[in-house]
This record gives structure tokens, C-alpha cells and sequence, in this order.
């Protein structure tokens, strides 16, 4: 009896199983973040007052994350690769520096980033904008949270060339997180 | 050793397990990426508000498309999933043209968003002092 899961054996709609429920979690992640960025793209077209505002988000900080984001999602494809390859230990390096890349992002944003612009008094209750701000950009840093938890549970399964699907999964979710963060970038940081 | 074993089966099943993927240089990929991201910051050093759309969201758009089309592979995914992904798009824009006319307001009928009131109100007359 095979004890495999079966995300990995079944196939009922020209994929595995698992990567069909992946689109899934993505389509159902589109509507919950086009549902923010639709309603951000409302109100910042109809009040002016948030161009003022944002133009106290750092620039910077936000390219240099963008950056970050980008460089691992760079290592969640080449550990995509590797996993294809049937190189478990390469691609569980790979799913670690891809990690880093996450653990990165959220040290910026929750270690510099927000604790200086809360203690210039911008806070989530001091205009509308920073309730965008803060709202959008928390639950985008939730999914980095959560996606950086998964890959390192599946590192140590990848070393040892096991479930080594689980690798594109985990990546194939990485790279919607950035594509949303790509979003949030001009919108938050450069339409000032 | 059994585990051992069963690893490498694994791995084995899932190198040969009908992989549709073409992996590509996704290093030159990401380097365009990283242009991008340079050019839309500079946009709006420009100081022109067409050439800060263009480069901050036109390129948004591109550098997304990159990332689905190359890292996400979803060229190579059956069909539905672009119709699946395509289809929750089509919802946003749904749920866009269809709230937008009463959230783009100030008041309507028996409503109104004080807080934006306010902030309105303390931008105009920010603005309205340094004008004078």
C-alpha cells in the first residue's frame, strides 16, 4: 500500500492534484487582494489628500524589498529546476536561500520600516491611507510569513529527495506573493 | 537504508513523472526584472505624471507578466488555469465599476465618510494657506 500523498499520484484535470489546489489558494488570493487594491485605486483616484500622504512611505525601503523579492523568487524557481532535475539537497538550498529572502523582507519591514513610521505618527488610525497602508501591506507580510514557514518545512523533506512536488508548490505560491508585492510597490510607494 | 531507497525512488518518479515545465535562463529573466524595477523608480524623478503612470503600472503589469509567464509557468498549465486566474481578474474589475460610483463620493443618500470629509477638508486648507 502506498503511503504517498495524494497530491502526488492523483491527477484528475490534466495536473497533479496538488498544484491544481495551489491555483486555486491563488485565484481565491486574487480576489482577496484585487478586493484591497481595487478599493486603495478608489479612494486614492477620488482624494487627493492620500498623494500628501504617501509621500511619507519610503521609497527606498520599498525598492530595496521589491529587490528582495524578486532575487528569491529567483531561487524558488531554480530549487523549481532542481527538484526537476531530481537534485533534492540542490533545491532544498535553494528553497533556504529563498527563505532568507522572506525572512529579509519581513526584518525591513516589521524591524525599520514600520516602527519609524509609527514613531513619526503615522499610523493606522491617522488618515485613511495609512489604513490602506498598513491593512494591505500586513496581509501581503502574513502571506510572506506563511510561505517562508511552509518552504522550511519542506526543505528538510527536500534534502533527503522527498516530496520533492512540494518544491514547485511552495514556489509556484512564492511567486504570486511577489507578483502582488509588485503591485503594492507603485501603488504604496512610487504614485505619490 | 529503506528510506534511503524510497528517496530515490521518489526522486526518480517525480524527474520522470511527465514534467511539461521548459526551464529557461531564468537568471537573464530576473536581471530584466531588476532593470524594470530600476526604471520605475526613476520614473517619477521625471517629475511628469504620464511618465510615473507608465513606468510605475505599465511596468507593474510587464514585470508581473514576467513572473507568471517564466517563474509561474502558467504558458505551460492547462488551459483552465489561465481561464481560472482570468476569471477572478474579471471579477476585480467587476467589483471596481460597480462599487466605484458610490465609493469615489463623499456623501449619498442618508451617508457620508466623515473621516475623509475631514481629511479632505484639512488638505484644502493646507493647500489653500501655502497658495497664499
Amino acid at each position: 500500500m502506498s503511503a504517498r500523498p495524494i497530491a502526488t499520484t492523483r491527477s484528475t484535470s490534466g495536473m497533479p492534484t496538488g498544484r491544481l489546489a495551489v491555483w486555486w489558494v491563488i485565484a481565491s488570493e486574487i480576489v482577496i487582494f484585487g478586493g484591497i487594491l481595487g478599493s486603495y485605486v478608489m479612494f486614492r483616484l477620488s482624494h487627493d489628500a492620500f498623494a500628501t500622504q504617501a509621500a511619507h512611505t519610503n521609497t527606498w525601503i520599498g525598492a530595496f524589498n521589491t529587490l528582495v523579492l524578486l532575487t528569491s523568487s529567483l531561487f524558488a524557481v531554480l530549487g523549481h529546476k532542481a527538484a526537476d532535475q531530481g537534485d533534492g539537497p540542490k533545491a532544498a538550498r535553494m528553497l533556504y536561500l529563498t527563505s532568507l529572502g522572506g525572512i529579509i523582507f519581513l526584518l525591513v519591514k516589521f524591524g525599520y520600516e514600520w516602527p519609524t513610521e509609527i514613531h513619526h505618527g503615522f499610523t493606522i488610525s491617522s488618515h485613511p491611507f495609512w489604513s490602506f497602508y498598513y491593512t494591505a501591506a500586513g496581509i501581503h507580510a502574513a502571506h510572506v510569513l506563511a510561505g517562508v514557514v511552509i518552504m522550511l518545512i519542506i526543505a528538510p523533506m527536500a534534502r533527503r529527495s522527498l516530496e520533492l512536488h512540494r518544491v514547485e508548490l511552495i514556489g509556484v505560491y512564492w511567486h504570486f506573493v511577489d507578483v502582488v508585492w509588485i503591485f503594492l510597490f507603485p501603488l504604496l510607494y512610487i504614485a505619490k | 537504508m529503506a528510506q534511503h531507497a524510497h528517496a530515490h525512488d521518489a526522486a526518480e518518479e517525480y524527474a520522470e513523472g511527465g514534467h511539461d515545465t521548459h526551464h529557461g535562463n531564468y537568471v537573464r529573466i530576473w536581471a530584466i526584472l531588476c532593470v524594470l524595477l530600476v526604471v520605475s523608480v526613476a520614473g517619477p524623478f521625471f517629475g511628469h505624471p504620464l511618465v510615473t503612470l507608465v513606468t510605475a503600472f505599465g511596468i507593474a503589469v510587464v514585470k508581473a507578466y514576467m513572473v507568471a509567464k517564466h517563474f509561474m509557468h502558467i504558458t505551460v498549465a492547462p488551459r483552465f488555469v489561465a481561464y481560472l486566474v482570468g476569471t477572478c481578474l474579471a471579477f476585480m474589475l467587476l467589483f471596481f465599476a460597480g462599487t466605484a460610483p458610490d465609493v469615489m463620493r463623499l456623501y449619498g443618500t442618508n451617508w457620508k465618510k466623515p473621516s475623509l470629509i475631514q481629511a479632505d477638508a484639512a488638505y484644502e486648507s493646507e493647500h489653500h494657506e501655502a497658495a497664499h
